[in-house]
């Protein structure tokens, strides 16, 4: 195979390039350039335009997208057809080793519903969600995203969460009016507040644009091994809590990598969660004290501030009341001598008793 | 007049062969295959089609259509906006300045060609990544993708020598 451009016919355009071409090329790359630089300091005009972009180009998309399933799908089904049997025997053992686990949740789940009605607990599972179809998966080797085929219109918001059956996909990062692009947790640029289940050990999630993303901010001193379950903390509000994200694959050096739970090559169809924030039991703490169940229970000074060891201040820490008979006879002329004698600061009282227990 | 009409409608339809392809490239690049790993490594066809055009036709095929395709494709792909412009635009201005060197040169020659604009490009690419993300990243996935657009460009190029024979000889 032999291909020559049309000779002749370049002989006789050769010579057109002027420089108002050539002036024409330097000013569009340097307004690419500025597109750039304007989208790291201004990103929301340039959300703007890409959104515009991603809504006027997801039906053209969705319309490419059906005969490429459509040829996946009898793809995979030649594929599952050959390995039928052993998949057979395989979903055999796993329906027997999860009907026992079946057993247990239901179970659990009974037991759950009993403590919280005990406890009068309003739990965080008001969760709404929205199906939405892949149209586009993000490419390049730097880039983890995907655009989808529902936007505000349909109640889409940024910064909700995508799932599957298995786990967290990714986060929403933008929205149009009939479409979206979710950062996958793989992405260079996702960081999503994390929990270690067993333990509770909080950290975050940060990819990496490979398969298993790390996990950043651990604890001191904290010990993970491979097979343990990451899930989603909730903290910081869009996320619900308790989405499965993946298991711990690797620890090395310090470096804890995650194999997340989602099949990323069968990937087709998300569910965006519509999570109220309000509901939150982590993220929204202060707001939630009010109103809680712990209205009632009376404030206690802050954990860490009374030592349980030391036995001479804890006393005085514990107990005010017994303190402030003490305060006015003692240390009236160095403490109390601005407040009212019945209202001492936290520290107040831990000065001045010591001394009062050491003269007599 | 009627057939005037129809005359222009065929040759302006003929002219945006090369910008319409482009595009084209620019969508299927964007259609989600369930392969493993294969969104990291989908070729850059709309980058192989622009360094086609800007060889043969660039008359065809502006710098200003050149960057539209670029955004195009930052858009869809989640890229910074503007970085596949760069590209795209360095591509077609390293062509276009070499086009007399590609013309008349067998097929393997003009591969080669390609083979060190493509590869100057995906340094680009990468160069601004890592300014975008101020972030120093090497990646295998960018040599793999590198690998299956010149692997894919013989294809690229015969289907586009196909299309060629519908646009207008003035280009």
């Amino acid at each position: 195979m032999n291909f020559r451009g049309p000779s002749l016919i370049a002989r006789v355009a050769a010579p057109f390039r002027g420089a108002s071409q050539r002036f024409a090329l330097g000013f569009l790359v340097l307004a690419a350039f500025g597109l750039m630089f304007l989208g790291k300091a201004d990103t929301q005009f340039v959300e703007r335009m890409r959104t515009t972009v991603t809504d006027v180009a997801t039906p053209i998309l969705e319309a490419m997208a059906e005969p490429v399933a459509a040829v996946n799908r009898v793809v995979a089904h030649l594929g599952e057809l050959a390995a039928l049997r052993e998949e057979n025997q395989r979903l055999r053992e796993e329906v027997s080793r999860l009907r026992s686990w079946h057993a247990t949740a239901l179970r659990l789940d009974a037991e759950n519903r009993s403590f919280r009605d005990l406890l009068n607990y309003k739990g965080p599972d008001r969760n709404t969600f929205v199906s939405a179809r892949i149209v586009a998966d993000g490419h390049g080797p730097f880039i983890k995203s995907m655009l989808v085929n529902i936007g505000t219109r349909d109640g889409i918001e940024k910064g909700q969460a995508a799932v599957t059956q298995l786990g967290l996909v990714g986060r929403v990062t933008e929205v149009g009016e009939r479409s979206a692009r979710i950062l996958m947790i793989t992405d260079l640029n996702s960081r999503i507040p994390v929990l270690v289940e067993e333990g509770r050990a909080r950290a975050i999630l940060a990819g990496d644009n490979s398969e298993r993303p790390q996990l950043v901010f651990l604890p001191q001193g904290t010990r993970l091994q491979p097979g343990q379950r990451i899930i989603t903390s909730g903290h910081g509000g869009a996320l619900p809590h308790g989405v499965p994200v993946g298991v711990v694959s690797s620890v090395d050096n310090g470096v804890v990598r995650v194999r997340p739970f989602v099949d990323w090559e069968r990937l087709e169809y998300v569910q965006i969660i519509d999570y109220e924030v309000e509901q939150a039991p982590a993220g929204g703490s202060q707001r939630g004290v009010p109103v809680g169940p712990r209205s009632g229970i009376p404030k206690r000074p802050l954990p860490g501030v009374v030592p349980p060891a030391a036995t001479g201040a804890s006393a005085p820490a514990a107990a005010p009341q017994p303190a402030a008979p003490v305060v006015p006879t003692q240390a009236a002329p160095v403490v109390a001598t601005p407040a009212a004698p019945a209202v001492p600061t936290p520290a107040a009282p831990v000065v001045p008793t010591p001394g009062a227990r050491a003269t007599p | 007049m009627k057939g005037g009409f129809w005359q222009r409608l065929d040759l302006w339809a003929r002219r945006i062969i090369p910008a319409g392809l482009s595009l084209l490239f620019v969508l299927f690049s964007a259609l989600p295959v369930p392969v493993p790993d294969y969104s990291s490594i989908v070729p850059m066809l709309a980058l192989a089609s622009v360094f086609f055009w800007a060889v043969h036709h660039p008359r065809l095929l502006p710098p200003v259509v050149v960057f539209v395709i670029g955004l195009a494709q930052d858009t869809l792909s989640g890229a910074p906006m503007g970085s596949g412009a760069v590209v795209l635009l360095a591509v077609y201005g390293l062509a276009v300045s070499q086009r007399r060197f590609f013309h008349n040169r067998s097929f393997i020659q003009v591969w080669v060609g390609f083979m060190v604009v493509a590869l100057a490009a995906a340094a680009l690419g990468w160069l601004l990544t890592v300014i975008n993300v101020g972030l120093f990243s090497p990646s295998r996935a960018a040599l793999f993708q590198y690998m299956i657009t010149i692997a894919l460009y013989p294809l690229v190029t015969w289907l586009l020598h196909g299309a060629q024979r519908l646009v207008p000889a003035e280009g």
